[in-house]
């Protein structure tokens, strides 16, 4: 009732500075709730981030006598980082090696299969799309018993190769069905006039389809490295041998290892993860963003 | 032309490899895995054939009935709390920020990339107890309320489940829901505030129904994906304190890999399967009546 009764004076009188100014704190009044909501996400979603960062540069006496929200004593003391970094390194390595061979495996399969699902003609590829689409259903628990079983009677279960293997398979269903749905965004004009200029279906794979979709590969190529460089469950089961461990089983260890004694280098070694991880996300957020959300809409 | 584009020999060669990795990596091991169903032992100890005893564990076994009820008020409470916030938040990025929420919406997105294990073990020092009180305690103490053990009691550890889970993927459904609310044409909503809706009635009468599509997706997704949550329980609480966050999951991994039972794992791991087929099922066939009105 009063805000109507103002705005009805504010309208009559003329308006003069001194309404104006009153406008104006009334609107700053209205967007202060939302002013309010957007500083709590900021220190809620930032604040344990920052933690984070300022732990690791603690020195391990200031973890036992400081209380946990107080800045470090100095800035620049690394040897936290310097100390996890040569537990973290071989992991690293492991994971790069498991997950990139996987990424390209499932670029190139996933791809040409996309290709063959939506561009070529032949009965039967709608149900075989539908046959890899059951794939984004099923929990990896289910595949898990009978593939530790084949790596273990062939011998793989020291080598990074089931996990390249498994995550090969696990990332297809996904980055078939999307390829698929870009694949449809192309006129199929482009193919068959390149077929005319007497390109065999092959070679207008891979010299026309696989670069007008250099950018729909990048988006996917992105969303399946943070699945696969994710991953837990798939390394935890398939890396019996600690030097094979991937960063995420070897992070889960490496509190185990130095246990509650060592708090910096624990904080150094998630550091580490997440900044690799940021420096990926600021260059190309925006590509991850929408991949990560196209793929939500169509899974 | 057609004779080209349906050349057998080129849809062997482009569709075959991934077919066959398909086939043998996932198909068939799922096939496989119901074989085990009626098998007792592990690879290292070997097999021997059980009939149904699996299945008749399953009804006796006083573990499941906890992972299921657990994997289900996970899902339940992860979904409402995830789609609530990334709605919320993405309301306040369509009528708050409207054109200048780029770089919000980049850092509350951040955490949904950062690793699971790495989110996790960076909670359990946020919220840790003893031997080192985390800051969620400091600031409980200085409140005056006093450090609470988080992990020391099952309905504690679920509430960080539930903060660390929502706090890790709200960004993501809030650029979900918000590329979703983008879709709603502006006339309809600028028309529909001159004829007097604003605020609440405006949220309540326009934009939820309009967006109701893309609300339901995002609770089939996350349904989906809360189900078969592993990484983030183990590594925050490890199923603990005893077995009371365990979801069916994790009591599959412990069942195949602590305990070495790989045919009762597969009936665990297939009862899952199940129930993420049900579920499904039964939320398609809801939401289909609900937006096709007949």
């Amino acid at each position: 009732m009063a805000t109507v009764i103002t705005n009805s004076t504010s309208l009559a009188a003329d308006p003069g500075p001194a309404s104006q100014r009153r406008r104006g704190f009334r609107k700053v009044a209205r967007r202060l709730p939302g002013y309010l909501c957007v500083t709590v996400l900021l220190v809620v979603v930032v604040y344990p981030l920052v933690w984070l960062l300022l732990g690791s540069l603690k020195t391990q006496d200031e973890f036992l006598n400081d209380p946990t929200y107080s800045l470090p004593h100095s800035f620049t003391y690394f040897s936290n980082y310097s100390t996890a970094w040569s537990a973290v390194a071989g992991y690293l390595r492991n994971s790069v090696l498991a997950v990139f061979p996987a990424l390209g495996l499932v670029i190139l399969l996933g791809t040409a299969a996309g290709f063959a699902l939506e561009v070529l003609v032949w009965r039967g590829r709608g149900a075989t799309l539908l046959l890899f689409l059951a794939g984004i259903m099923i929990p990896g628990q289910m595949i898990l018993l009978p593939l530790f079983t084949v790596y273990f009677k062939l011998g793989l279960t020291g080598t990074l190769w089931p996990l390249i293997i498994t995550y090969t398979a696990i990332g297809l269903p996904l980055t078939v069905f999307m390829m698929a749905t870009y694949f449809r965004a192309i006129p199929r004009e482009v193919f068959e006039a390149a077929t005319l200029d007497g390109a065999t279906v092959i070679r207008s794979f891979f010299s026309i389809a696989f670069p007008m979709m250099r950018n729909s590969i990048l988006t996917i190529a992105l969303v399946q490295f943070f699945f696969l460089w994710n991953d837990l469950l798939i390394a935890l089961t398939f890396t019996t041998d600690d030097t094979k461990r991937t960063v995420q089983v070897g992070l889960l260890n490496f509190t185990g290892q130095f246990g509650v004694v060592q708090y910096g280098p624990t904080f150094a070694a998630i550091c580490i993860n997440v900044l690799l991880i940021l420096v990926l996300y600021v260059v190309l957020n925006q590509r991850v963003m929408r991949g990560l959300s196209a793929g939500a809409v169509k899974g | 032309m057609t004779s080209v584009f349906g050349d057998k020999r080129s849809i062997a060669l482009l569709l075959g490899p991934a077919l066959l990795f398909y086939s043998l990596v996932m198909l068939l091991p799922m096939l496989w895995s119901l074989g085990y169903t009626f098998f007792n032992g592990s690879v290292i100890t070997g097999f021997d054939f059980a009939g149904l005893a699996n299945f008749r564990k399953l009804f006796d076994d006083p573990a499941l009935m906890p992972a299921i009820w657990f994997t289900v008020k996970y899902a339940v409470c992860i979904t409402v709390g995830q789609v609530l916030m990334g709605y919320g938040l993405s309301l306040l990025y369509l009528f708050f920020l409207k054109h200048a929420g780029g770089v919000i919406r980049t850092l509350v997105f951040f955490p949904v990339v950062l690793p699971t294990v790495a989110v996790s073990l960076l909670f359990q020092k946020f919220f840790e107890y003893a031997p080192q009180t985390g800051p969620v305690n400091s600031l409980l103490d200085a409140v005056g309320i006093g450090g609470i053990d988080w992990f020391g009691s099952a309905g504690k550890a679920f509430v960080v489940i539930a903060i660390m889970d929502i706090w890790r993927s709200m960004g993501f459904y809030a650029v979900l829901l918000y590329a979703g609310l983008l879709d709603i044409p502006d006339e309809l909503i600028e028309s529909a505030a001159l004829d007097g809706a604003n605020g609440w009635r405006l949220i309540k009468n326009i934009i939820i129904p309009l967006s109701l599509p893309v609300l339901v997706s995002s609770v089939v997704f996350s349904i989906n994906g809360t189900l078969k949550a592993f990484d983030s329980i183990y590594a925050l609480t490890g199923g603990g304190p005893g077995t009371s966050t365990t979801p069916l999951t994790l009591y599959m991994f412990q069942t195949s890999f602590s305990y070495g039972d790989y045919g009762y794992g597969a009936t665990v791991a297939l009862t899952l399967t199940l129930i993420c087929l049900l579920v499904t099922v039964v939320i398609f066939r809801a939401t289909r009546r609900d937006t096709v009105p007949r």
